[in-house]
């Protein structure tokens, strides 16, 4: 299986461990990622808060670079990423007035006709009889929150992917690889996203309610499909514990480090390593 | 002026400014149904609050306050002025209170609001146009000029680089918060970061530019330019 690759600015920047583990867990599983030539930023929340204009412009460049290279679908593994090209390539698919606006805006032609994927839906495409197949060691020792956040899901309208109040995509994977999944209430609720320097209070009280949640219901691990997730219940998570004087001690995966180690791949190889919370 | 309600010609103008293809609803209790009977008119948006329907894609006077997007909000309990109420300020033509409000800035953009709302309010949407609104004209609340400098310095970095360069951004940030409020201990704050990152190889002294780095002006630009 062939597919377009918008790596998106996090994956390569200090969420390149995300971008480490999907690559290897896909490569196992004979998916090959083309990235998109000369991708540029999607503008995320700075776009959309300061420019609208701005905000459908950033993504429709990225669409036409995607149209140009042949792209029908491309994976975004950023949830932030991924419902902005989303909501651009709606817009540009149902207004003819707005395609020949934009593709004057990005000097490139632009259709809005690529069809993009997040993480999960990839790992759906490739089927959950395809994974059971390749399974090596099933995930027996997990106990695991899903964590779906605010953007896989919503706005639904936009994204248009699994039940935006009781997702169960991810569970279904987990359960078909051997994890158990816990029932938890904070799985759409939102980590504090971009806020992470702007505004680290808010990141850290939002995140630590998360952790608290996923703890209360008997979880070992928390299961992210977003790079800025990562960042919020992982790298803050010491800071989470020293503010709040607890410890959680939560172990964060991305999706791919999870389906990873199912198929046999070392912790190394996924960059699970490079996290910031260990394993106790 | 304190009270939303308008004459019918300038309700004609407003209704002209916006976008045709962001309103389908045309059942009984809908704005577009009613607004024929001239003899006794529905509050309408004032000029501000227009903009806002414009850039958000939505209908204010849709919103019956039934408060669903505050209760779902992770951030209400924080807020000076709760999304229900920002809404309401706006059909009341109190839109200045509105671009002066904290809230706008601690919203986390999770979309939870938006989703929620029994009348498809685009809520999210509306707070976005207000952050729009309230830096361009200024009104940015000081207490959360922060966030606002984050954006702008985020915008500006890609602006530059095409794609994001974590390091120049943080620098420049802390920068500008610091010219902002002269606090030397958010400057220095996240130092310690650097070898924490380092050692985990997350830490990227250079950035991956993309080579056409002069078409990102002009898309900028161009998107800026208000015409």
């Amino acid at each position: 299986m062939n597919i377009g690759y918008y790596p998106g600015c996090a994956l390569h920047g200090s969420s390149d461990d995300y971008e480490e583990s999907l690559r290897a867990c896909l490569k196992t599983l004979d998916v090959k990622l083309q990235e998109i030539d000369e991708w540029i930023c999607c503008g995320a929340t700075a776009a959309h808060s300061l420019n609208q204009k701005l905000s459908i412009a950033l993504p429709a460049r990225n669409l036409a670079l995607a149209e140009r290279g042949g792209f029908g679908e491309i994976l975004a593994p950023c949830p932030m990423c991924s419902m902005q090209l989303i909501k651009a390539q709606k817009a540009l698919a149902g207004n003819e007035g707005l395609r020949r606006e934009m593709s004057g805006i990005v000097e490139l032609e632009v259709r809005g006709t690529t069809r993009v994927l997040n993480l999960i839906q990839v790992f759906g495409q490739i089927g959950l009889d395809r994974l059971k197949a390749a399974l090596k060691s099933p995930l027996k020792s997990l106990s695991a929150a899903c964590y779906y956040g605010c953007l896989l899901t919503r706005p639904p309208d936009v994204v248009e992917f699994d039940d935006c109040e009781q997702p169960h995509s991810m569970e279904a994977i987990l359960t078909a690889l051997g994890a158990k999944t816990v029932d938890w209430s904070y799985r759409t609720e939102c980590c504090g996203g971009g806020m992470t320097m702007a505004s680290e209070e808010t990141v850290l009280d939002l995140s630590h309610k998360i952790l608290s949640n996923a703890a209360a219901h008997g979880a070992n691990c928390l299961v992210v499909a977003c790079p800025m997730c990562h960042v919020n219940l992982d790298m803050k998570q010491p800071d989470i514990e020293r503010r709040y004087g607890v410890r959680h001690g939560m172990v964060i995966y991305y999706l791919s480090d999870v389906v990873g180690m199912a198929l046999g791949l070392p912790e190394s190889a996924l960059g699970i390593n490079r996290h910031f919370v260990g394993k106790a | 002026m304190l009270v939303g309600i308008r004459a019918g010609g300038i309700r004609q103008l407003v209704s002209l400014a916006r976008p045709s293809n962001s309103y389908t609803g045309l059942g009984p209790f809908s704005r577009r149904a009613v607004s024929v009977n001239t003899t006794n008119p529905l509050p309408q948006a004032s000029a501000t609050a227009s903009v806002v329907e414009a850039l958000a894609h939505t209908h204010l006077f849709d919103c019956y306050q039934c408060g669903k997007c505050t209760a779902g909000c992770p951030m209400a309990a924080q807020m000076d002025i709760a999304p229900n109420r920002l809404i309401r300020l706006l059909q009341l033509g109190r839109e200045r209170e509105a671009l002066d409000a904290q809230s706008i800035w601690q919203c986390v953009s999770c979309q939870t609001c938006a989703t929620r709302c029994p009348k498809s309010v685009n809520c999210a949407g509306i707070m976005d146009a207000l952050r729009q609104l309230s830096m361009e004209e200024g009104r940015v609340s000081p207490a959360q000029r922060r966030v606002m400098l984050f954006q702008k310095a985020f915008l500006d970095n890609i602006r530059r680089n095409g794609r994001l360069y974590e390091l120049e951004l943080i620098v420049q940030f802390k920068l500008a918060g610091f010219m902002h409020d002269r606090r030397f201990s958010l400057l220095f704050k996240d130092a310690t970061l650097a070898p924490k990152l380092n050692k985990r190889k997350k830490l990227h002294l250079r950035g991956k530019k993309v080579r056409d780095r002069a078409v990102l002006r002009r898309i900028f630009a161009r998107s800026m330019d208000n015409s």
